[in-house]
């Protein structure tokens, strides 16, 4: 290296400061007080853990500044089990900080490769081993070995194979068919168009033969959101506007992105928000997607009403529900 | 020889003659560890496991990890005759009926949001200072693979109380499983062992949050912790650290206490936590129904940024041949989530070719001897916090009364802009704060006393550095732009091609510093001139 471009020198470890404990036995009887202080208020954490533990009542409340109204005895068993813990801690740190030797002493690295004698040795033996081995010599086990091996892994796949059914046409099919009545959810009661008002909103499921209950799974797909507007206030394909009945719209409320919970309806725009993702869907234009991840409108149920005035599914939904899958038709 | 000295001798003997440890742990008991507060971030982190695996065997005395129906018959009288799954209804007697086991339940959950917060600031750490380099690419790889099961661990564990809030998180994962083409309707089939949600979910993860994953987190610490011990911990530049020793305080007795003592100060706060900051009160959301969502749905943070990036995703399907895709849960859920991850584990190896460094390094960098690698680390993060700040749009926009539709465009548009932004802004200040450094070097601290000299003139004083202090702001190497070779002396083609004027390109960059003062250069400036 040039003399212009030396770095410069390096002045070494600078020298060690005594602190005030090292050299006075006043300071350093200080300092051990100080420790035993700390370790004795994690006992009293403890004793207070006890205490609010057994004689604390659970239903006891006390009011706090910032807190509030907050529970005594989770608060004394927290506070005390978090004091318990803490002191312990600080007592240890100050004790190896005042009174432990606070000296840096240096110790040396080594490089992490092994040196050249012991590399030649471990290459000499890794060869002699395959040699031994015969591997090289031998293609026909090489070869057989390697194709046993590669199959034994089938039968750990093969073992998962009953984690689940295959889906067949499960993802297509719903509760809902062709006169299938509305039923309130929760309460499980047929209604009658006269029983949602414009503006008004309802969350309905299929109506399930007798002593059939609803599972999570039928949930799941069945979802649907009834919302009744103006007749006048749709934008729809006589088709779709076909679909509806005096103004109400039905709508799986399951999300066509990631299958949330599609719950937020707000009156004045008309519109369905996700509330996981913020898709934004469009009532009035058969919830046509007009915000967010979504790529998809939410499917629509065709309704209309049976011989007693009760609303019913026209027919079942005509596209797949919730979020998107490979085999889907789009 | 006191009683006592001669029962721990015996003690000892009879160890040593059946293991021979006396000569590993005189040693080891003098291993010297540098001392600097960065160097605890990891430490956190391993506590915080170590609680997590003490709170987590508390809560699974209890916790029924079922999604059985049952009818609620505990002493929370608003969800009381509720029907809910068995795994929620324990979860609400470990929260009411056991003593300490809402206590419990807290100190589990914030510990596990410190460990991984502790991590990523860890890692951040590890990052900035270069300590990932040669001979500890090993090592980083086993961070970034605890960081990815650490994400998985957490998302298991707040799904298994089944209540509205998890139950929704596994709603949105079981799509992102769907999603997956060709075998994700099958793998989504199999995961939950049928049609969504299925009865057999929790008590799958359960058993793979209890004991797998915390089983390779113990095996992947273990190493990672030999690894350091092996190598020996880095250290920062300074009078008297060189690339060849370590300084600090040896293992016995200093970091015995003081390590031994931060456990404790760490349980101690979580503990803290537990008992006066509530987090996750599963009892107001009630029990999962896929019907039912409560608005603001938020995952823990470490999860926000994937949530951010599936908000803001445009939203695209393709439909060809017959089969739908969903690049808008693809992209955010999958693909760009393997770019980030695939790039950061192997970004040792990515930064060495660039550099066309080879070496050991066990001196770190100050984040400004660096620009590169340093601008680069402040854009990863702008890219992290803008889909971080989208997970929380519907939270932001009710506190600060915007619209969910400005944040989300805000976000798709600054995740594109602001991230390159952040690099050449990041870049500038490493220059300059080199400059103030070489400044510092030259000419001192500017002290704002201002001196009349006789002739009139004002010059302000300026107090000379330490040669401890000149010493470690000059210690750094600067790096050499990799000479290209285009065609050797006979007149052939480089075959690298493209891939030498790549890496002579990334080098010229990294190589481009403001030039340190030399010791001429000093010693020039000592002998009375201003």
């Amino acid at each position: 290296m040039s003399k212009e471009l030396e770095p410069l020198a390096d002045p070494g470890l600078p020298e060690h400061i005594h602190r005030k404990a090292d050299t006075d036995p006043i300071a350093a009887k200080r300092a051990e007080r100080q420790v035993a202080v700390l370790f004795s208020l994690s006992a009293f954490g403890t004793l207070l853990f006890i205490y609010s533990f057994f004689f604390v009542k659970e239903d006891q409340f006390i009011f706090l500044p910032v807190m509030g109204s907050t529970n005594a005895q989770q608060l004394g068993i927290g506070i005390g089990m978090a004091m318990s813990l803490l002191f312990i801690g600080f007592g240890a740190v100050h004790w190896a900080k005042t009174l432990m030797p606070d000296q840096e002493v240096i110790a040396y690295r080594h490089e992490m490769r092994s040196d050249d004698a012991d590399r030649g040795e471990f290459v000499k033996a890794a060869k002699e081993g395959a040699e031994l081995a015969g591997l090289g010599r031998r293609p026909l086990i090489k070869r057989s070995l390697a194709a046993a091996a590669g199959l034994a892994g089938l039968p750990a796949i093969l073992l998962l194979r009953d984690l689940g059914p295959l889906p067949g046409n499960a993802l297509n099919e719903t509760s809902w068919k062709t006169g299938t009545r509305l039923v309130t959810d929760p309460g499980d009661r047929p209604i009658k168009a006269s029983d949602l008002e414009v503006g008004g909103v309802a969350q309905v499921m299929p109506e399930l033969p007798a002593g059939k209950k609803r599972t999570l799974e039928d949930i799941a797909k069945d979802a649907v959101l009834l919302i009744r507007l103006r007749p006048a206030e749709f934008q729809l394909d006589p088709e779709r506007l076909s679909w509806t009945h005096e103004g109400i719209i039905a709508f799986s409320k399951i999300c066509s992105h990631m299958g949330c919970a599609v719950a937020l309806y707000e009156q004045t725009t008309k519109h369905l928000l996700c509330p996981c993702h913020q898709s934004t869907f469009d009532v009035t234009r058969a919830a046509k997607v007009i915000f967010g991840p979504a790529a998809r409108p939410l499917p629509q149920l065709a309704i209309t009403v049976d011989a007693d005035g009760y609303l019913i599914a026209k027919q079942p939904f005509t596209e797949a529900v919730g979020p998107s899958f490979w085999e889907r038709k789009s | 020889m006191s009683a006592r000295e001669r029962i721990a001798g015996n003690v000892a003997n009879y160890v040593d003659e059946r293991t021979g440890a006396a000569a590993w742990m005189k040693k080891n008991l003098q291993k010297v560890f540098p001392d600097h507060w960065s160097f605890m971030l990891g430490e956190i982190a391993l506590y915080s496991f170590l609680i997590l695996l003490l709170s987590g065997t508390f809560l699974t005395f209890w916790f029924d990890p079922s999604m059985r129906h049952v009818v609620y018959e505990g002493s929370y009288q608003p969800l009381k005759d509720v029907e809910m799954s068995a795994a929620y209804a324990s979860t609400l007697h470990i929260s009411f009926d056991v003593r300490g086991g809402l206590l419990m339940r807290q100190i589990h959950h914030w510990a596990a949001l410190i460990f991984m917060a502790a991590i990523v600031v860890h890692l951040l750490r590890v990052f900035f200072t270069g300590a990932f380099r040669k001979p500890r690419e090993f090592n980083w790889i086993l961070g970034i693979a605890l960081l990815t099961l650490g994400i998985v661990e957490g998302f298991l564990g707040y799904s298994l109380p089944d209540d509205l809030l998890s139950g929704t998180g596994i709603r949105i994962a079981h799509a992102i499983i769907q999603s997956i083409p060709v075998v994700g309707t099958y793998l989504s089939f199999f995961a939950f062992g049928g049609a969504f949600p299925g009865e057999v979910f929790i008590p799958r993860i359960y058993i793979v949050h209890v004991l797998l994953l915390p089983g390779i987190f113990l095996a992947l610490i273990t190493v990672h912790l030999m690894l350091v011990w092996y190598q020996k911990h880095t250290q920062y530049p300074g009078p008297g650290r060189t690339e060849k020793n370590v300084v600090g305080y040896p293992l016995m007795p200093v970091y015995m206490a003081k390590a031994g003592g931060f456990f404790f100060i760490v349980f101690g706060i979580t503990a803290f936590l537990g008992a006066v900051a509530s987090i996750n009160p599963i009892w107001l959301y009630g029990p999962y129904t896929p019907g039912q969502i409560s608005a603001g749905s938020q995952p823990d943070w470490y999860m926000g940024w994937l949530d951010g990036l599936v908000r803001m995703a445009p939203p695209i399907e393709t439909y060809l041949f017959g089969y739908t895709v969903s690049w808008n849960i693809l992209i955010p859920g999958l693909i760009l989530p393997g770019i980030i991850f695939t790039g950061m584990a192997l970004y040792p190896f990515i930064e060495s070719w660039m550099t066309g460094d080879k070496r050991e390094h066990h001196l770190l960098d100050r984040p400004r001897n660096v620009p590169n690698r340093t601008a680069l680390g402040v854009m990863s993060l702008t890219f992290m916090l803008v889909a971080l700040i989208n997970g929380g749009n519907d939270i932001i926009a009710t506190h600060f009364d915007l619209t969910i539709n400005q944040i989300m465009w805000f976000s798709r548009i600054g995740i594109i802009v602001l991230p390159p932004l952040a690099f050449v802004i990041t870049k500038r200040i490493c220059l300059s704060l080199q400059r103030a450094d070489r400044e510092l070097v030259l000419h001192g601290k500017e002290t704002g006393r201002l001196v009349m000299l006789p002739h009139g003139e004002f010059i302000e004083i300026h107090e000379e550095l330490s040669d401890a202090k000149k010493f470690t702001l000059t210690q750094h190497e600067q790096p050499k732009a990799i000479e290209l070779v285009k065609e050797d002396a006979r007149g052939v083609l480089n075959p690298k091609g493209i891939r030498a004027r790549l890496q002579a390109r990334f080098s010229a960059a990294n190589a481009e510093n403001i030039a340190k003062p030399t010791a001429a250069e000093v010693k020039e400036l000592e002998s009375g001139h201003h």
